[in-house]
């Protein structure tokens, strides 16, 4: 599937030179035997822990379940209400797109900006590096938190030096609002965790800024020669190379939109000064408002909150077929861009 | 005129490289600044502490648990790490060094189990787990890396891609079986790779706060400090001061073990297999 165009080298390949005689009866016999016993753990793997439990999601999305009392068949029900009835999935899909349309792209961006920034460190570039990728290496709880502190809308720095400017503005006869509410309001609180998405930038940066060093020097050289500006430089030099990275990144953040749930969910719970234990977590998922409701939450809610396990696998079969679509699309790509990655 | 142009284009270049730096650390500082002060002036706009108190840091040791949590946490983490690299490393070393027919359909089939949310299988798993009786505890998250990792198989494969095959080769010719070629050959040509996939686990591990919400949150015994953090503001009546400073120590592991390994990292990347 991924690497169609390379399978008839790896027939090829897999010929193997013709072994000195006597060895053979005994040896290839054993050479059958041995990846799979190499292999048994992990194949149990996929399947008690992969194959079996996608299987599982498939049946409960056609039943009624609670999960602590056989599921019940109900034909399709759970989907009927999916695409019909449910009046929160369409703001948690809503949502999920927004961040796939907004975060996504800003994140990508983001990453090229301070990539290339990197790139142009005569000296202390590892420290720099560090600097730049050490949000993302830290727990995102801890990240979240802290972020949410710095933009609290009353004591946070952030609001405090705008409130400042503001204060400067009025005195010079400019009447403006720079405060905004940040997590608590709900025009807010996506556009926040984009901020905070962009903090915790630094897994896209570091594979974006190993691409960039990929792009030969000489390469910027005739095309400066040629008398070709930034702007086109970028287009026919940098971004040409970058190309497979940029769709890696898009797919990935897809796939990271619509599990999207760590940041929200602390986020919610710790802006609205609430636990996040249990209940009292389950009762600020996507607060302020349903403003930060994610697919992914309202799958979790459905399940380990409202108990209608059958329902959330219905969602989980949605999720499975969208997530299935960007990742096809990005291994067909890969084997286009370079073979040997997809196979 | 052409140099005078390429030293303003330097000047240009790393100021912006030092504003985006100031603007990755600033909320870092703003935290630690923040552990260090009284609890009035933590849930205040003061920016600067008007006295310090790294007591702050004795007083969450005693408050909240942390031993335990710590050790919560390198239990989840550590095991996983250690269970994940037994199972992992033959299953990427059948992919990258020995052919068989449907080796591509298992590679294709792991880059899948790699990519897909796990929220999509976590309704049955739960099932499964509840009915092992093993909900309320960190196990449901740590078995399954006796039985490989995705993610760490497709990394450990990359890697032994990179080792070239004649050492193998080599080893074959003098008697050697596979097992005893990814032991002695393998194996030790592949330890920044090997070390990176443990990282990249043991920090994935640490840092996971669904599979603990999902498996541990009814049992606080049973918390890691990561799913811990995010509760300790509201149900133990914790100031903004002893939650930043828990903060720092949820980082501090992560961060210690990033600076001691960046050697590593580095290798994994440059030396790859041909070597002396």
């Amino acid at each position: 599937m991924a690497g169609r165009p390379n399978a008839r080298e790896e027939v090829r390949e897999s010929v193997p030179a013709p072994p000195p005689a006597g060895l053979i009866s005994r040896g290839s016999k054993r050479k059958n035997l041995t990846p799979w016993l190499f292999l048994a753990p992990m194949l149990a793997g996929v399947g008690v822990f992969f194959i079996y439990p996608l299987a599982m999601t498939l049946y409960y999305s056609f039943t009624a379940f609670n999960i602590f009392t056989p599921p019940r068949w109900n034909n399709f029900a759970n989907w009927i209400y999916l695409f019909g009835a449910d009046p929160t999935v369409k703001t948690a899909a809503k949502n999920t797109l927004w961040f796939v349309l907004i975060m996504v792209p800003t994140r990508i961006i983001g990453a090229l900006v301070v990539a290339s920034a990197l790139t142009k460190a005569k000296r202390a570039s590892g420290v720099f590096r560090t600097i730049m990728y050490l949000p993302a290496l830290i727990p995102p709880v801890a990240s979240t938190i802290a972020f949410v502190h710095v933009l609290n809308p009353v004591t946070g720095p952030v609001n405090t030096v705008l409130g400042k400017i503001a204060q400067g503005l009025s005195n010079i006869g400019l009447e403006v609002s720079l405060t905004p509410g940040w997590f608590t309001n709900p025009n807010w609180s996506k556009p926040s965790l984009t901020f905070l998405a962009l903090w915790l930038v630094g897994d896209i940066m570091v594979i974006m800024l190993a691409a960039l060093l990929d792009v030969p020097i000489e390469q910027y050289e005739a095309a400066e020669l040629d008398g070709a500006g930034s702007i086109r430089r970028f287009r026919h030099v940098t971004l040409p190379t970058i190309r497979p990275v940029i769709l890696f990144a898009v797919v990935t953040g897809i796939i990271g939109a619509l599990q999207y749930f760590t940041e929200p969910a602390v986020a919610s719970a710790v802006a609205q000064g609430k636990a996040t234990v249990g209940g009292g977590m389950n009762s600020t998922i996507g607060w302020p408002g349903q403003s930060t409701m994610t697919y992914g939450q309202w799958l979790y809610l459905e399940a380990f909150n409202y108990y209608k396990a059958g329902y959330a696998s219905t969602l989980a079969v949605v999720m499975f077929v969208v997530a299935a679509v960007a990742i096809f699309l990005l291994l067909r790509r890969f084997s286009e861009f370079s073979p040997e990655v997809a196979s | 005129m052409n140099r005078r142009r390429s030293l303003a284009q330097l000047v240009a270049d790393h100021t912006i490289l030092v504003t985006l730096a100031i603007m990755f650390l600033a909320p870092f500082l703003f935290v630690l600044l923040t552990s260090l002060m009284t609890a009035g002036e933590a849930g205040s706009r003061v920016f600067w502490p008007s006295s310090w108190h790294p007591e702050n840091y004795v007083r969450v040791f005693q408050k909240l648990d942390m031993l335990r949590l710590y050790a919560n946490s390198a239990t989840y983490a550590g095991l996983a790490t250690l269970f994940m690299l037994l199972s992992s490393i033959p299953a990427a070393y059948a992919l990258a060094r020995i052919k068989f027919r449907g080796s591509r359909l298992i590679f294709v089939i792991i880059i899948w189990a790699m990519m897909l949310p796990p929220q999509i299988t976590t309704v049955p798993l739960y099932v499964m787990w509840s009915k092992l009786g093993l909900t309320g505890s960190l196990w449901p998250l740590i078995l399954p890396n006796l039985l490989g990792d995705a993610f760490s198989v497709f990394l450990l494969r990359q890697f032994f891609l990179t080792i070239p095959k004649e050492y193998s080769e080599s080893a074959k010719l003098d008697g050697c079986g596979h097992f005893q070629i990814m032991t002695r050959v393998v194996m030790p040509m592949a330890k920044p790779g090997i070390a990176a996939a443990a990282i990249f686990l043991f920090f994935w591990s640490w840092n996971d706060y669904y599979g603990p919400l999902l498996y541990t949150s009814q049992n606080p015994k049973a918390w890691p400090i990561s799913y811990a953090l995010a509760t300790f503001r509201t149900t133990k009546n914790v100031d903004w001061d002893l939650t930043m400073a828990a903060a720092i120590l949820a980082m501090i592991p992560v961060i210690l073990i990033f600076f001691a390994a960046q050697k590593v990292f580095v290798q994994g990347i440059t030396l790859t297999g041909v070597k002396g």
